[in-house]
């Protein structure tokens, strides 16, 4: 039984002159004929379902229709095509510093996310020093949330919803909060949390996050569906060479042409670093005097045939040379 | 009918399960609106008192001298209508002024409209304390008809909650309508008979004011508490009659562009 299952979704983009647009000049446009709508597909026949325990990793360049989809999965917006069933509560955790009241202090903001997030009072009540622990703002409880720093307001928030025991997380870039050290505390409580079990969905620009956190991949390229794979090492692979040549695959077979040209190509830039390095070295070996010379050489030699080298004998002719 | 009584059940659910963040929303709206005022909870009643005071003065000569009770014939007028406009002002602005949220979090929108209708409310109760601190002034006995008082307030809340309903969808997509609205509020007060009596115009005009549902709430008012009598069972209905209307109508209209806000924001 899938925990989320998404069928043929389509999702239409409405933009252009309505925003923020009075009445008045609504008619006028209007009555002038220069009123443009755009209707685009923000995402277009996407099929895909997921099973408990299932880390889906979505990827794609920006304007890719990553965020609708998930709007559309939380429940934010509704599919203009096809259907979206979700099992279980989900907890989306998407641009986590909005939506805050400045003028509200850091402990009632904290009650009102935890409220907006569907935790009861009894529960923040429990949790609420622990929140305020975790994100270090122990001394700001009274403050105004406009006094705070920006790297305050998002660890206050990634506090709180760290909280969440969701039966699915939806995380939209948002793993990289606060500063250096905050930063680790928050992967870590991320990684404890994604251990337990909990299905869930990744959208993140970092590759390597997504090939250590995801069970399966979504390419998504301008609202349209490229792959759904559980095979993560392959999509990423092909992900990674799309971005340098820009040919998205169009079957599977490409895709994992794609996946063997990246490994080529990654290979092939590492071949290309090494024997740069070697050149230069012998170039050391060939002008330099003697001691300079040596060392050049065992650094080659270490390169290409470690096992030729007597580490110990180097070791007392360094000490040697050195006295 | 089925697919009505369903969206009632799931509305009544929605509810239930927001509860605390519904409360956190009032809180938030009251807190908004008392915290950086020095007087805080004492302006509500201060507001009404120095707007009675006005209308006093300037309106007794003209009106007043021929009206039995006139301060709270003024009184009536002015609490009620001060209690529609700031649920509808509040009401049509709560949508976008959280979009933020709404665009983020997936709650169910009409939370926000609700949660200033009540602080309003809970307002209009603050008033109600001049309202009864004038009855003894004024000389009015107090009766255990009063209780029915709380029937109009139901109505207006109510009717509030359709004409938001209404209004905060439009102003989603028009944001000029905030403009257009205060000249309505303003040709609404004038409409309302709040600082003059209608008996002078003929009969058939007198009808026309029970065209606006405003009026209609403030004559329950002064029948109630200056006439001391219970209005008619008509009366009533007609009340709950325009309250009911402008509810379905804000529903019906809440629901058709519901799904379409998020684009707008």
């Amino acid at each position: 039984m899938s925990v989320i299952e998404c069928n043929n979704v389509s999702i239409k983009y409405i933009t252009g002159d309505l925003k923020a647009i009075g009445l008045k000049e609504y008619v006028v446009r209007k009555l002038t004929n220069n009123y443009h709508i755009t209707e685009f597909w923000a995402d277009r026949n996407i099929t895909f379902s997921i099973e408990e325990g299932d880390m889906l990793g979505i990827i794609g360049s920006n304007g890719a229709g990553k965020s609708t989809l998930l709007k559309a999965i939380t429940g934010i917006m509704v599919p203009s095509e096809g259907s979206v069933k979700v099992k279980g509560n989900i907890a989306a955790l998407l641009e986590l510093a909005s939506g805050f009241d400045g003028n509200m202090t850091v402990k009632e903001n904290a009650y009102l996310r935890g409220a907006m997030l569907g935790y009861t009072r009894e529960f923040m009540n429990q949790k609420y020093k622990e929140i305020i622990e975790f994100s270090e703002l122990g001394d700001f409880e009274d403050y105004m949330f406009k006094q705070l720093s920006s790297g305050m307001k998002s660890r206050l928030a990634f506090a709180i919803a760290c909280l969440v025991e969701p039966d699915i997380l939806i995380l939209d870039e948002v793993l990289s909060v606060g500063d250096g050290a905050f930063r680790k505390k928050s992967g870590d409580k991320m990684k404890e949390i994604l251990e337990s079990g909990v299905t869930g969905i990744l959208v993140s620009h970092s590759l390597s996050q997504v090939r250590e956190l995801a069970t399966k991949i979504l390419w998504l390229d301008h609202g349209k569906q490229v792959l759904f794979t559980d095979d993560v090492e392959t999509a990423c692979n092909a992900y990674g060479e799309f971005l340098e040549t820009k040919v998205l695959p169009t079957n599977w077979e490409e895709t994992e042409k794609l996946s063997l040209d990246y490994i080529e190509r990654v290979k092939n830039e590492r071949e290309e670093k090494r024997s740069k390095e070697i050149s230069k070295l012998e170039k050391i070996l060939a002008e330099g005097d003697k001691d300079t010379a040596v060392e050049a050489a065992i650094k080659i030699i270490s390169h290409r045939t470690p096992e030729l080298l007597d580490l110990e004998k180097i070791k007392e002719w360094r000490e040697e040379n050195n006295s | 009918m089925e697919s009505i009584g369903k969206s009632i059940k799931r509305t009544a659910g929605n509810l239930r399960k927001n509860k605390f963040l519904f409360e956190e929303l009032v809180k938030r709206d009251f807190e908004q609106k008392y915290k950086r005022t020095i007087l805080g909870m004492g302006w509500s009643v201060l507001a009404p008192l120095l707007q009675l005071l006005v209308m006093k003065i300037v309106f007794t000569e003209f009106f007043g001298k021929n009206t039995p009770h006139f301060t709270m014939y003024l009184l009536s007028g002015n609490v009620v209508m001060s209690y529609y406009k700031e649920a509808t002002k509040n009401g049509m602005t709560s949508l976008v002024s959280n979009s933020s949220i709404i665009t983020k979090i997936n709650v169910p929108k009409y939370l926000f409209l609700f949660s200033k209708n009540v602080s309003a409310l809970v307002n209009m109760g603050l008033t109600m304390i001049v309202f009864f601190f004038f009855c003894i002034i004024d000389h009015i006995t107090f009766h255990v008809d009063f209780v029915m008082l709380l029937y109009p307030i139901l109505c207006l809340l109510i009717l509030n909650l359709g004409v938001g309903m209404i209004l905060s969808a439009l102003y989603v997509f028009f944001r000029d309508i905030t403009y257009l609205y205060d000249i309505f509020l303003t040709i609404l007060t004038y409409l309302s008979a709040i600082f003059y009596t209608i008996d002078r115009f003929p009969e058939k005009v007198q009808r026309m004011f029970l065209l606006n549902p405003v009026y209609v709430i403030i004559k329950y008012f002064r029948v109630l508490v200056i006439d001391g009598q219970v209005p008619s069972l008509q009366y009533h209905m007609l009340c709950m009659g325009y309250a009911l209307f402008f509810f379905i109508i804000g529903c019906i209209f809440y629901k058709a562009f519901n799904k379409r806000f998020v684009y707008y924001f």
